[in-house]
């Protein structure tokens, strides 16, 4: 554990620890988007909305995008994968503390987002009175943002052990976040005739679906992990 | 503990058709310096990657401290440390963090990881530039530092792949200095790689011989370069001209010699010969200021290596 978390304090070293501005830009613009004009754009209803909580869980699948494909392609790229490699630390605490580092800086901006858009939003509506997220609403961005980072995450890790440079990583990644999206929605379109119907009538409720959804997720997260545990072969990442 | 640092027996390593190592079997004691010398694509670097357990065998196996490499690699690097082909510096973050970053790897306690950094760049004459970025460096300094790095958590045994490659004379020096005092008095072993033979002959109290892929000879540096056969002096003057070449060429005991600027390289059967050159160069008007033992070149050594072979 402490291993991991030395790995990942090496990556937010490298992701934000030059000094001065430089190549921070994309996170400025996208934290003033999502937490200031975006509230001011929408007004209450940015907090109140009970879909928020889908919009929002897509957030951090998309930063850890921004950042996963670097886990080893840009090792790789930069050289000094091998370096890390030779040092003492374990094949898991590279996996996690990179994963886990991914996964902190998407949970980091996306929190930052929230909060100033409850800020912004209550400074531009004064006279309304106070607007807060509900519970529900926060618990159910905590963890399918969580979820769908993990999963991500882990298809990043995948594709960044396999890839040669930080754009070729990224470019797969790209096109296996469009089939990731749009893999579910084609799935319910081209259900038999009969099953879209028992689902229709089955009479269960958006909790339901949700929590039917995220168990899914859990699953599917956990086997993804499983799998990039499997294929992370130190011996083999060298001659690629 | 076992008293050899490192032992291999018939290691090999394949890659698609090209086989960059070829049934290693090396011997290695505890504490002493060994260089690996050998051209361009010898296999040099893949040898340091399968010690470490960074690249699997083909087939083959190698201990190192005592651990097999296949399956207790995790043993070798926890005493390793390493100055690999690349530097592997994070070059976007400043030469101090880099340190404390793998001290942190290396889970060395925060104060001696500051003092044992503090050490090694000023020994290094890199502590007044702790607080730059590595980018902006030359390639020397990020080798020093890397090489720093490599020695940040005292290990046992260090793996340096072309150390000098990249530091000025009086750099190389310093770090040649400080490599056998490591040795000597910390009883370090190092396995280095070089393409220089004359910072083997320096440093070294073992050198193996590698070319494509094959090890050619293990043997302390001065009974390899006496392997050439022969001598070398190199002699400075002026008044060289082509037909006194010529003349040396043609002389009993000379083998080869040839003009480089203002030096005179013969190589000669025996250094019997010696006294017959000089007096014929004399006799026929040169001009000598100096004459020294010439350092064989690594390109000699193999030259007489390679046609040994069988
Ligand atoms: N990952 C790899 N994939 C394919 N071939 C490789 C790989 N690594 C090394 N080789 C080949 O193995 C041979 C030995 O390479 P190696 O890097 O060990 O040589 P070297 O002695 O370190 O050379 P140099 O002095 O240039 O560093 C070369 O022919 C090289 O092309
Ligand atoms: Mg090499």
């Amino acid at each position: 554990m402490t291993d991991a978390v030395a790995v990942a304090r090496k990556e937010w070293l490298e992701l934000l620890g030059t000094p001065g501005w430089q190549g921070k830009q994309g996170i400025i613009l996208f934290v003033l988007a999502f937490g200031v004009v975006l509230p001011l754009m929408n007004g209450p209803t940015w907090i109140t909305s009970p879909t928020i909580a889908i919009t929002w869980s897509w957030v951090p699948m998309f930063l850890v995008a921004t950042v996963i494909s670097d886990a080893f392609a840009g090792e790789r790229e930069r050289h000094t994968l091998e370096t890390l490699l030779a040092t003492r630390l374990s094949d898991s605490a590279i996996l996690f503390g990179k994963i886990g580092a991914a996964i902190a800086y998407s949970g980091a901006v996306t929190a930052v987002s929230l909060i100033l858009g409850v800020v912004t939003v209550n400074l531009a509506h004064r006279q309304d009175g106070l607007v807060l997220y509900s519970l529900g609403v926060v618990t159910l961005i905590c963890l399918l943002g969580l979820l769908g980072a993990l999963l991500v995450a882990a298809i990043g890790v995948l594709i960044s052990l396999r890839s040669a440079t930080v754009r070729q990583a990224q470019q797969t990644l790209s096109g296996a976040i469009v089939v990731l999206a749009a893999g579910p929605i084609l799935l319910v379109r081209f259900l038999p005739a009969g099953w879209q119907h028992r689902l229709a009538s089955s009479g269960l409720s958006g909790e339901q679906v949700a929590l039917l959804g995220m168990t899914l997720l859990v699953a599917i997260d956990a086997g993804a992990l499983t799998m990039v545990r499997a294929r992370f072969r130190r011996g083999r990442l060298i001659a690629v | 503990m076992t008293s050899r640092a490192i032992s291999t027996k018939g290691l090999c390593r394949q890659f698609g058709a090209v086989h960059a190592l070829e049934d290693l079997t090396l011997e290695i004691p505890r504490g002493i310096i060994f260089g690996f010398l050998g051209p361009n694509g010898s296999g040099k670097t893949t040898t340091i990657r399968l010690l470490l357990g960074l690249l699997d065998p083909t087939s083959g196996s190698a201990e190192v401290l005592g651990y097999d490499t296949r399956t207790n690699a995790a043993a070798i690097r926890e005493r390793s440390g390493v100055l690999l082909e690349h530097c592997g510096l994070y070059e976007r973050l400043t030469a101090e963090d880099n340190l404390d970053l793998f001290g942190r790897f290396w889970r060395i306690a925060p104060a001696a990881r500051r003092a044992r950094t503090r050490e090694l760049l000023t020994n290094l004459e890199l502590w007044d530039r702790r607080d730059q970025i590595v980018a902006g460096w030359s390639r020397g300094m990020k080798q020093k530092l890397a090489i720093a790095r490599a020695l940040l958590h005292r290990p046992e045994l260090v793996f340096l792949d072309e150390p000098t490659a990249g530091l000025d004379p009086v750099a190389a020096v310093a770090l040649r200095d400080h490599l056998s005092r490591l040795s000597a008095s910390e009883g370090v072993t190092i396995f280095l790689t070089t393409h220089n033979l004359a910072e083997a002959e320096r440093l070294c109290a073992l050198v193996g011989v590698v070319s494509n892929g094959q090890l050619l000879a293990v043997a302390p540096p001065a009974q390899l370069g006496a392997r050439r056969g022969g001598t070398r002096i190199e002699i400075t003057g002026s008044g060289l001209t082509d037909p006194m070449l010529a003349m040396l060429n043609a002389l009993g005991g000379v083998t080869a010699a040839r003009a480089d600027g203002r030096c005179l390289i013969v190589d000669l059967r025996a250094v019997a010969d010696v006294p017959s050159v000089v007096a014929a160069l004399v006799s026929a008007g040169f001009q000598i200021e100096s004459v020294q033992n010439g350092s064989g070149s690594l390109e000699d050594v193999f030259h007489a290596l390679v046609e040994a072979q069988p």
